[in-house]
């Protein structure tokens, strides 16, 4: 019945959503809030972010939530199946509790996904955005060793360089990193030729600005909205390679509690006792799905083609 | 040549080419003319006439050129310094295009400061919006919350911002509704006489060249076919059948109604 | 006279997230065997209102009108499936840059001869024949050649042609024109309005000429409807266009630049907000007597 009186101040809604921002503040807060509106309204997109935040969640509260110590064996109750013994998923060939692990392991998942995700990209973005602005023997010379690297299956070339530089989890992110990066290379250098002749791109050069103004300035915040997606699609990629590693016990080192090395360690009792090997995977599969949802929903909203209509 | 020399610009023998040796496509042959200081001189001509080619050589944009080009009187090398850059600004034809997508008026207008530093950015940047004729509002806006017209407008503040003395303008209404053409138009109309600018406008809208400039040049597959004054092109006075037979074609259709 | 096309009470709308957007706003109009002509300024809806006439508006947009009739067949009531068929067949439409409607990796005789063996039960031998005649009846000097060349060895001019006779080969009785002219120059311009007119006219065709450029409208056109924010502010005969009466009409035309006429600052458009309001002038043949 009461009518809200109207405030002289606007509402924080109402001071994001404006036509008419007053300051470089609220330009950029609002152009944030209306791709965060535009993500919200994808269901798909918002149900992989959902399950990333509670990951996110399970790994920062792991000792909390987790009912077992995840280092504990049990030899005596080994092999329970879920719910027998006390384990809600069951617990492995050394009695430890599975879901206990998958809590923890959870911590090396997010932070190899989180390392990759921050390095790979970049090294692709200056890569390719250098390779792609400057052009002439610049781009010969970065594109080839590009493909030097893109001539090799990513596992395998990442194998050897765990090999080469041992075995453990940091190694292994180096290892990913090192294999992973071409790809962004390629795609900032595709991005980069498109926009290297639009006119803003040559309006800007008329305003005297040198490459690296041009390169850092101006082309790199239109890669890497693209880059952002092709990371989140390939994060699934990223922690199957993990995984594998893992699995092939050249990632992170027993008893580590990686959901790739568990897999590898269920291997064996695969047929008489499934979950050891399943929920590890079940785990691995949830979050690379969820990594593709949300990169598919990005796209709809970073996608400068469509954002700039 | 002459030594005491007042042009804005002046072009001589000036090729432009794309391309190596047997891909070589000659886009100018040979364009000569010169802009007065304070005049406005129009390029006009079909697609593929060579017109925007002869702003891309002037701006460095395009390369591979010969001949000669003098700017106030300076005849420029291959490559531009941002003394150039601060003398010689350029209005592009898109406005939907010229500008950067995830920047903000505020933000292209202060970088253009920032480059050629200027104090005051602040100042400056409320002055230019009001000259410009657009509002305060506008300021922190990006381009997808801008018309046309006023993208255009916001091109013209960058272009201004560092006060410059010569204007190239690239089909700069082409892009646009009449009507807002019409108050492009008037607002170069009027910067020029506030500020003495000196323009080289490429169009090929005949009735738009005619109105902005007082001297045109018509070019046709990479040449200056003719250059003639506006009032002589008003009475028709073409010598050339090429530039003849486009004066006609502009005048015909309204005729005809 | 009966009408070919009757469209009434058309709306278009967008939901935005600040509500509905209308695009076109209740319009009525109709068309005979005459060259209509829709001009308006971008955003004013001539686009879209050609658009909906095939019932092209793409979701989220809602169409709706009372009627849409094709020679008294209502085209709401067709299917989807229905609707192709008249797509092309019965009523065609020409975009303004051919490059983005003609497919780059076929060649354009292989594109015409598809456009009317979709329509017309013909052999590949017939469906040559009657393509390189309809590259003839453009005004193409060498059919053979352009029939088995690609889109991309063609000029701006040229591709407008060839997807005239594209749209022109099943014989529809209805031909949109989407700004066809407005990427060309005007040398060319020319040419390819003359060749539309002279094929439209012999084969006594209704034609929409959708168009921001006045002069071009009201030189080639018979009748001419004025949009305005998604309304009909103004019709009158193409001839009269320059007699105009409503204050936006009179604003459009006065704010062109002209040769002969040098003016030291160009006329600007004065926008009154009550246009936005007012109703839409029926566009309907009827309502002249």
């Amino acid at each position: 019945m009461s009518d809200i009186s109207k405030h002289q101040k606007p509402s924080l809604r109402e001071w994001l959503t404006s036509d008419a921002p007053t300051s470089r503040r609220q330009a950029k807060f609002s152009a944030w809030y209306r791709s965060w509106l535009a993500l919200r309204s994808n269901p798909m997109a918002m149900f992989g972010l959902m399950i990333l935040l509670f990951l996110l969640a399970i790994a920062a509260f792991a000792p909390i939530i987790s009912p077992h110590d995840p280092f504990a064996q049990d030899l005596a109750l080994r092999l329970s199946a879920p719910g027998e013994n006390n384990y809600i998923l069951g617990s492995d060939s050394l009695g430890r509790d599975i879901l206990s692990r998958l809590i923890y392991g959870s911590r090396i998942t997010l932070y190899i996904v989180a390392l990759v995700a921050l390095m790979a990209p970049i090294v692709g973005l200056f890569v390719g955005t250098a390779a792609g602005y400057l052009g002439g023997w610049v781009d010969v010379v970065l594109m080839r060793i590009t493909d030097i690297f893109l001539a090799f299956p990513r596992l395998v070339l990442a194998l050897a360089f765990v090999s080469a530089l041992g075995a453990g989890i940091e190694n292994a992110v180096l290892a990913i990193v090192l294999t992973a990066w071409p790809p962004y290379a390629r795609i900032a250098r595709a991005e980069t030729l498109t926009i290297r002749n639009a006119d803003y791109i040559h309006a800007i050069k008329l305003q005297g600005a040198g490459a690296l103004r041009v390169i850092t300035k101006h082309i790199w915040p239109l890669c890497i909205s693209s880059l952002v997606i092709r990371v989140t699609l390939d994060m699934a990629g990223i922690i199957l390679t993990a995984a594998g590693l893992g699995f092939l016990g050249l990632g992170a080192q027993p008893p580590s509690p990686e959901w790739g090395a568990m897999i590898s360690a269920g291997r064996q009792f695969i047929l008489d006792h499934w979950w050891v090997a399943t929920m590890p995977g079940l785990a691995i599969f949830t979050v690379s799905l969820a990594f593709n949802l949300l990169g598919d929903g990005l796209r709809d909203v970073l996608d400068p083609k469509k954002s700039g209509k | 040549m002459t030594s005491n020399d007042n042009s804005g610009i002046r072009i001589n023998n000036l090729d432009v080419w794309f391309g190596d040796h047997e891909e070589r496509v000659d886009a100018v042959i040979d364009a000569e003319f010169s802009v007065p200081l304070g005049g406005s001189f129009g390029l006009v001509g079909e697609s593929g006439s060579g017109k925007s080619t002869i702003l891309r050589a002037i701006t460095g944009l395009a390369p591979t050129w010969s001949g000669e080009i003098f700017v106030l009187g300076k005849e420029l090398g291959k490559t531009r310094d941002k003394e150039f850059f601060s003398t010689v600004q350029m209005v592009f034809q898109d406005p939907y295009a010229s500008l950067h997508p995830r920047q903000t008026v505020d933000h292209v207008l202060s970088e253009a400061l920032y480059l050629h530093g200027f104090d005051q950015p602040d100042n400056r940047i409320v002055k230019i919006l009001d000259d410009v004729g657009l509002s305060q509002i506008f300021r922190f806006r990006y381009p997808h919350q801008l018309s046309g017209g006023q993208r255009q407008r916001v091109a013209i503040a960058r272009a201004l911002i560092i006060e410059p003395s010569i204007l190239l303008l690239d089909e700069p209404t082409s892009a646009l509704d009449v009507s807002v053409q019409a108050e492009i138009l008037n607002l170069l109309t009027d910067l020029r006489a506030e500020r003495n600018l000196t323009y080289l406008m490429v169009s090929h809208d005949l009735a738009v060249v005619g109105h902005m400039c007082s001297k045109i040049a018509v070019m046709n597959l990479g040449r200056i076919v003719e250059v003639l004054d506006v009032k002589d092109m008003r009475k028709m006075k073409a010598e050339n059948a090429y530039t003849k037979q486009l004066l006609e074609a502009s005048i015909q259709r309204r005729r005809e109604a | 006279m009966t009408n070919l096309l009757e469209v009434e009470n058309l709306t278009v709308k967008f939901p935005t997230r600040n509500g509905m957007f209308e695009a076109v706003r209740d319009i009525s109009f109709s068309l005979g065997r005459e060259r209509l002509g829709i001009v308006g300024e971008s955003g004013s809806g001539k686009s879209i209102t050609g658009r909906s006439i095939l019932r092209l508006i793409r979701r989220p947009g809602i169409l709706e009108a009372t009627r849409i009739a094709l020679e008294g067949e209502d085209l709401l009531k067709k299917s989807e499936r229905e609707m192709r068929k008249i797509r092309g067949h019965k009523i065609s439409m020409v975009m303004q840059d051919p490059k983005f409607s003609l497919n780059p990796v076929m060649r354009i005789g292989d594109q015409i001869c598809e456009a009317y063996r979709l329509h017309a039960k013909a052999s590949k031998a017939e469906a040559r024949e009657k393509s390189i005649k309809m590259l003839e009846a453009v005004l193409i000097r060498d059919p053979e050649r352009v029939f088995n060349a690609y889109p991309h060895e063609m000029s701006g001019g040229m591709g407008q042609r060839i997807m005239i006779a594209m749209m022109l080969i099943p014989d529809p009785q209805i031909l949109i024109a989407d700004e066809p002219t407005s990427a060309l120059d005007v040398t060319v311009q020319k040419e390819v309005l003359e060749i539309m007119d002279k094929l439209v006219r012999e084969r006594g065709m209704g034609l929409i000429f959708i168009s921001h450029d006045l002069n071009v409208v009201s030189a080639f056109c018979d009748r001419v409807l004025i949009m305005y924010a998604g309304r009909i502010v103004e019709t009158c005969q193409a001839d009269k266009l320059h007699e105009a009466k409503h204050p936006y009409t009179r604003g459009l035309l006065n704010s062109l630049p002209q040769l002969e006429h040098p003016v030291d600052r160009l006329a600007v458009l004065q926008r009154d907000d009550a246009w936005q309001t007012a109703p839409s002038v029926s566009g309907t043949l009827e309502a002249d007597h």
